[in-house]
């Protein structure tokens, strides 16, 4: 990392201007991990780019593929990344070479609202290490806290450890298991650092008798409050219980990757790789999980520090016309920029006015409500709160208001098999904020969940997914039930549903099946 | 400067050389990187290579901002409709390869042996160019600006430098002179002669099949010798030399006499092609009909004479078409049946053209 800092440090009146803008951020309360900036050519931002951010990884193809649409479309003329920016303590971001100076001044105003970010919300403490390198609760934080963030070594250390097995396994082994891996990244608990998903294993001093318990009744009204077959109902409930207790695992678990990790014969190779993809999947979610939040609001504050502070008369025409590429929202896509930003002020505009609360909310006059401002100015205090504690879900939860929609002009849109087309479908609030939110749940992943590590008694891994409307993508879902059995090694089953109905896909190692369940055996034990 | 990525890239770029070669017969008989071809790239597209993971199937939608009421199409007109497509994230990753490395790919697919070039003179052609620096040599080259430099730079250097009186003197360590370096050129010695039947019943999907093939087969040709040459001519009653262009487009309506085509090509060779410096590769494709018996015999004859002895092989493609009657491939069949120079190919539809490059190359000549 040394050599690479020292070959691409900024140029000197770079640095001045980074000790002004981090002055400047200073100045509005934004609060940050130090940054260093370094300089790079359009190459090496591809490379880097590639590796998403880490000048160091583990070896992979697809590092290789990004690098060549990335530097295929540059050499086309048809993007090229102005900026990037590292979750880490230090943070790295990366200016590239040949960048008008007002761009660069724009790309640190911004970067210094990203790693503001990146140091105070809530969702990035996932990301917190421990002096080993490890990551640490986030939320029990013991007294003597004190995290440090070092990915870019973290990184590197699991680049070194990828390398060493393959030099002793050999490349394609290896590389074929990353692959594996990866085609199951997703099978993870996005908010797992958050929530206490299992309580330690409770008293489980002695095995429970499985005597039913008996309403207390003088014997001849005996088999009229304990009847028989409430007696014989109850106790094969308790049955089940306990066999339920004996399942591995007792609740299902949405983190597949790591119950692979516990319960799969795994050679140690194959662990460390394992471990190495489920780390950085980790590491990657609260980027996904504030993705509109977090680029609103660096956006927010390079659009203020730019106009008030930093760039001078000269520059303002250069600044607003990159501005406006960068908020675009050509052809109807929906910007993550543009709607975090307009989002931050909208909330800003609000809290200032006090058009918040039971007053607001009751209000029914729409003259009174666009003419309410009772002067509070409590929008700076509320936009920073909500950097901390929120992520794109309840951002958008709780702030999306039918005003908002409207004046942004939001839409959903729906393709059209008649039209051969993306068509607008409604611009109706509800719908609008419903389909964002299923977009952002889950960080936009299905929901699946492993259930039994025994299915049929066979050993089989039982996983289920918890359909909400969309059907799993069919011949995907086929590699990656290959993917589990090569790392569960026995075969695999899951649990979904396609076009209405409940299916069983199965995958032995050398043929997929699907079989499709009858509704009503489905819910178990309830239909009784 | 070697990047890290480089590494990954070459990983990738082997994956990228599997996908094709699994799907070079598809490449081969869609015709697709015909007209792909830069000076001396093919872009390939391939379908867009991704982690399989669990994600949702169908089409989404999803939610997007502007102007426009229900109904109405989204996306800026342009891009919109065409790459919109049914399935949203089905990129198609275009794919640089070298016309070298596909030939290999060929090669390998085909199992398509390396030709051993004739007895020829040299492949290369060289030349003295004065290119270099050296500190001996005569006078006559001596380089005047490298020598007043070095000797600015003593004279500096040993403070015997006056900028009042600037002279400088070169002494004999100061000298230098120009120096040869031998350049090579590799020059053409492979020549393949197209010849096509453009009578009326050659049609359209006839002739797409040979300008196929012939992309092939000169693809497969450059990489077997350091450059090719390509001469087309193109035939009815009459034979004429045309550009590459002219050859795939014309349609004539005449009648059709073969024997004018091999009597044009025997005189190309003849003026400039001698059979000690070139190898020689004429490829004929006609539906198979030809005027009458006698012609037959006539090109058969100027065969033997005066193409057979020079060239390397003679290949002979028949497309199949409703309106020939194929004779022609028989009659060659029966005269050459002996003659290993001699390849006939028969090529029914577009699927035959991997076997019919095969029967061509196949020999190694």
């Amino acid at each position: 990392m040394a050599e690479f800092a020292t070959k691409t440090g900024i140029p000197a009146y770079l640095r001045r201007e980074q000790r002004r803008v981090e002055e400047v951020a200073k100045g509005y309360g934004l609060d940050f991990f130090p940054v260093v900036f370094e300089m790079l050519s359009y190459d090496q931002m591809n490379e880097i780019a590639a590796y998403g951010g880490f000048p160091n990884r583990y070896p992979h193809w697809r590092f290789g593929m990004d690098y060549e649409r990335l530097a295929k479309s540059y050499e086309y003329g048809l993007s090229k990344i102005y900026e990037m920016v590292i979750n880490s303590n230090p943070s790295y971001a990366y200016l590239l070479e040949g960048n008008s100076f007002t761009d660069q001044k724009l790309v640190m105003c911004h970067v210094y609202g990203h790693v503001d970010f990146f140091k105070n919300n809530y969702a990035f403490r996932a990301t917190d290490l421990d002096s080993q390198g490890r990551t640490v609760d986030p939320v029990h934080q013991p007294p003597d806290y004190a995290p440090n963030r070092r990915w870019i070594d973290k990184m590197a250390n699991h680049g070194a450890a990828v390398r060493r097995l393959m030099d002793r396994h050999g490349i394609s082994p290896v590389e074929e298991l990353i692959d594996q891996c990866l085609s199951l990244e997703n099978l993870i608990d996005p908010h797992a650092p958050f929530v206490v998903r299992r309580r330690a294993a409770e008293e489980m001093d002695e095995p429970q008798a499985l005597e039913v318990p008996r309403l207390r009744a003088k014997d001849y009204l005996e088999p009229f409050i304990n009847p028989g077959e409430y007696l014989e109902a109850e106790k094969q409930r308790l049955l089940e219980e306990r066999d339920k207790a004996k399942r591995t695992p007792a609740e299902p678990r949405r983190d597949v990757l790591q119950f692979l990790m516990e319960h799969a014969p795994l050679e140690r190779w194959e662990r460390t790789v394992l471990g190495v993809i489920r780390e950085e999947a980790y590491y990657f979610v609260p980027q996904m999980q504030t993705k509109i939040m977090n680029e609103g609001w660096a956006s927010y504050w390079h659009s203020r520090m730019m106009t008030e502070r930093v760039a001078d008369a000269s520059e303002i025409v250069e600044y607003a016309d990159n501005n406006a590429g960068v908020m675009s929202t050509a052809g109807g896509r929906l910007n993550p920029y543009k709607l975090g930003v307009e989002l931050f002020r909208h909330i800003e505009e609000r809290w200032d006015k006090g058009q918040f609360g039971r007053d607001w909310e009751e209000c029914t006059e729409l003259d009174q409500k666009q003419h309410w401002d009772l002067r509070l100015g409590l929008g700076r205090e509320k936009i920073f709160e909500v950097r901390k504690l929120y992520s794109d879900v309840t951002f958008i939860d709780e702030f999306l208001t039918p005003e908002f929609a409207l004046e942004q002009g939001l839409f959903t849109y729906e393709w059209s098999s008649r039209a051969e087309r993306f068509e607008i479908a409604s611009r109706e609030f509800k719908q609008i904020k419903e389909r964002l939110l299923s977009q952002l749940t889950n960080a936009g992943s299905p929901e699946i969940d492993v259930v039994d590590a025994n299915h049929e008694n066979r050993g089989e891994l039982l996983l289920e997914h918890h359909h909400r409307g969309v059907d799993l993508r069919n011949d995907y879902a086929g590699e990656c039930l290959r993917a589990l059995v090569r790392l569960w090694k026995r075969p695999v089953c899951l649990l979904t549903r396609r076009e209405g109905k409940s299916v069983m896909l199965r995958f032995d190692g050398t043929a997929h099946s699907a079989r499709e369940l009858s509704e009503t055996k489905e819910p178990k034990g309830e239909a009784g | 400067m070697s990047l890290k990525i480089d590494q990954d890239h070459s990983r990738f770029r082997d994956i990228v050389r599997g996908k094709i070669r699994k799907n070079l017969r598809e490449y081969i008989s869609s015709g697709e990187l015909v007209g792909r071809q830069g000076k001396d790239l093919v872009s390939i597209p391939i379908p867009h290579i991704e982690i399989p993971r669990f994600t949702f199937g169908q089409q989404q939608g999803g939610v997007g901002q502007g102007d426009g009421a229900p109904g109405d199409p989204i996306g800026d007109g342009e891009s919109g409709r065409g790459q919109a497509g049914q399935q949203a994230g089905e990129h198609l990753l275009e794919v640089d390869v070298t016309l070298d490395e596909l030939a290999d790919l060929l090669g390998e697919e085909l199992s398509l042996p390396a030709i051993e070039p004739r007895g020829k003179s040299e492949l290369v052609s060289s030349k003295d160019r004065y290119t270099g620096i050296r500190t001996v040599g005569p006078e006559s080259l001596r380089h005047f600006r490298r020598t007043y430099r070095e000797a600015l730079k003593r004279s500096i250097a040993t403070g015997s430098y006056d900028p009042k009186n600037p002279r400088i003197v070169p002494q004999k360590d100061d000298k230098r002179f120009r120096a040869a370096a031998t350049e090579t050129d590799p020059v053409a010695s492979c020549v393949v002669i197209y010849m096509m039947d453009v009578s009326g019943s050659m049609g359209d999907e006839q002739k797409e099949i040979v300008r196929i093939e012939s992309f092939w087969i000169d693809t497969w040709l450059r990489r077997q010798y350091r450059g090719i040459e390509s001469r087309y001519i193109i035939h009815d009653a009459v034979a004429r030399e045309v550009d590459r262009d002219t050859f795939f487009r014309t349609r004539e309506s005449g009648g059709t006499m073969i024997s004018s085509a091999y009597k044009l090509a025997a005189e190309l060779i003849d003026n400039h092609y001698p059979p000690a410096e070139w190898n020689i590769y004429p490829f004929h494709f006609s539906d198979g009909d030809n005027w009458s018996m006698d012609d037959t015999l006539l090109s058969v004859e100027l065969m033997k004479q005066r193409l057979l002895p020079r060239v390397n092989q003679f290949g002979y493609g028949q497309v199949e078409s409703p309106y020939g009657s194929g004779q022609f491939v028989n009659d060659l069949r029966e005269h050459f049946a002996d003659e290993p120079r001699v390849v006939t190919s028969e090529i029914r539809d577009r699927d035959a053209i991997t076997q019919s490059i095969r029967d061509f190359l196949g020999g190694g000549r």
